[in-house]
């Protein structure tokens, strides 16, 4: 009898494994199954452009089984629990699934339920959030009508999936009220339980003048102890209070239910995972990518596409019974938009922070840590390569898995 | 780079933060406190300082909501503990990296 891989979770990491294992594992001897609860596969990068009238649905959603390949049987169900002592997950209407290798990449979620009074009357009235595609359509809408006053973006803990996504989502706000010629009628704050909006010296030295620059302004060390709707404000721990007119927060993220129904996470419903292996730490037949581990590595769909190369080649050595490659680095790169069509674009891991630099090539084309317009057409331009290549298991031109060492560092 | 911080060599980064968690004592703890305006550091800090130093051994992340979970501190005081900096004053003082974001 054939031997049955299952692949919890059809986003973005899940469906790249599907790809890259039904090309390496035969047939006849694997048989793949991917769970997800929804049939759809939204491009996420998508939800911070589509608040601002930039992307329309259409570009950011398609059907996630048009994105698996022959072989692989994709089925629409809830996962109830994960039972990794008998290599068995049930699922919502009470079928059991067995494995012999389980790959968990059920992602993170937003939890506004975790922040006292977030999920008030004013919910997505005048408390947004664009990391849902329910938030950012609501978001649009209220945009469409935004006659000014005190614009606050809010990050309420870490880690947050796409961690400069809030910070994108304040410049291009800076751009969108200045095209709609509201801007001087409109504040903005930028709120972060960090110590800064950067936070990393390099990057802090190179973009610290974004926020200055374009007159947003920056409340830092602030966890929120709650949402005040009554008398719309943001309360910290420590006292202060941040007013708003428009609130537009990244809640706690946590992962999915089904890990903390299955006590398989940390106080975050994070996975503990091998940061090199990408193993389950406690389960050896357990495997877990992308948003859903508690690495120290980005959230990130870049992050989950490295992954999903080294733990190919460890899912089919640890099928081979072959020790497995400690490969993994945390390598992440990604565009960051900046406002007036412009990025900047960073490439980091573990142990490298943002640096300066020509990529993916010596010779560039784009430049690493610097705004430029041709970041911002990389950006868009992404989205094809999301859907075309990077869904599909391919590798991209230029850009390995692990990162290349800094040039600053190279011997 | 190396700072001396109560009377010993210590690698800190640029920021000031030990870069090697072993070199950390509670001396160098009272030093760095007072640079940063903490003053004198009681058994409330103590505490803190332990359970950090404790949490960063194991390799799990450190965060405000696991502090304030944890028994050892709630989140209110851990702001009149280490005003202005919950996070980035503490983990000087105990001598282990700063939270950061990506960037």
């Amino acid at each position: 009898m054939s031997k049955h891989l299952l692949i919890l979770g059809g986003g973005t990491a899940g469906t790249m494994m599907a790809n890259h294992l039904r090309r390496k594992l035969p047939a006849t001897e694997w048989r793949m199954t991917v769970v997800d609860r929804s049939d759809k596969h939204l491009y996420q990068p998508g939800f911070l452009f589509l608040p601002f009238g930039k992307y329309d649905e259409s570009d950011i959603i398609r059907q996630t089984r048009d994105f698996m390949p022959g072989g692989v049987e994709f089925m629409q169900n809830e996962v109830e629990k994960i039972v990794p002592e008998q290599h068995a997950v049930t699922l919502k209407d009470g079928q059991e699934l067995k494995y012999d290798i389980l790959i968990v990449a059920t992602g993170c979620r937003t939890a506004p339920e975790e922040t006292e009074g977030m999920l008030g009357p004013k919910w997505r009235m005048n408390v947004h959030d664009f990391y849902t595609l329910d938030g950012a359509r609501a978001l649009r809408e209220k945009l469409k009508t935004f006659k000014g006053g005190r614009v606050v973006v809010h990050i309420n803990e870490m880690p947050i999936k796409c961690p400069v996504a809030p910070l994108e989502f304040t410049f291009l706000a800076d751009t969108f009220f200045r095209e709609q010629g509201i801007r001087d009628k409109v504040t903005l704050t930028y709120v972060t339980p960090l110590s800064g909006a950067f936070t990393k010296p390099k990057s802090s030295k190179k973009l610290g003048h974004l926020l200055g620059d374009k007159g947003i302004e920056l409340v830092t060390e602030f966890v929120a102890e709650k949402v005040d709707q009554e008398n719309d404000k943001l309360v910290c721990f420590d006292g202060r209070e941040v007013p708003y007119d428009l609130l537009v927060t990244t809640p706690t993220n946590m992962g999915d239910e089904s890990v903390r129904r299955s006590a398989l996470g940390d106080d975050l419903d994070f996975i503990p995972t091998h940061k090199h292996t990408l193993q389950s730490i406690e389960y050896p037949d357990v495997f877990v990518i992308g948003d859903a581990t508690n690495l120290p590595a980005s959230k990130a769909g870049s992050v989950a596409h490295f992954e999903s190369e080294t733990l190919t080649d460890n899912i089919i050595r640890h099928i081979e019974g072959e020790p497995l490659k400690e490969e993994f680095d945390g390598h992440s790169n990604c565009f960051i938009e900046s406002g007036n069509g412009k990025a900047l674009l960073i490439d980091f891991n573990y142990e490298y922070e943002p640096h300066e630099g020509n990529f993916p090539f010596s010779f560039g084309p784009m430049k690493l840590l610097e705004e430029s317009r041709l970041n911002h057409l990389g950006k868009l331009a992404f989205r094809y390569i999301y859907w075309n290549v990077l869904l599909r298991g391919w590798p991209l031109l230029g850009i390995s898995r692990q990162k290349k060492k800094p040039a600053a560092f190279a011997e | 780079m190396k700072k001396n911080i109560a009377g010993t060599e210590i690698d800190v980064n640029e920021e000031g933060y030990l870069t090697d968690p072993s070199q950390w004592n509670e001396q160098i703890a009272a030093a760095i406190a007072v640079e940063e305006g903490i003053g004198a550091l009681g058994e409330g800090h103590m505490k803190v300082v332990r359970y950090l130093r404790e949490q960063q051994a194991k390799g799990a992340a450190l965060t405000i909501r696991s502090m304030g979970k944890s028994g050892v501190v709630t989140t209110k005081e851990l702001y009149d503990l280490f005003p202005g900096g919950p996070l980035k004053k503490s983990s000087k003082i105990a001598g282990i990296p700063k939270p950061v974001g990506c960037i």
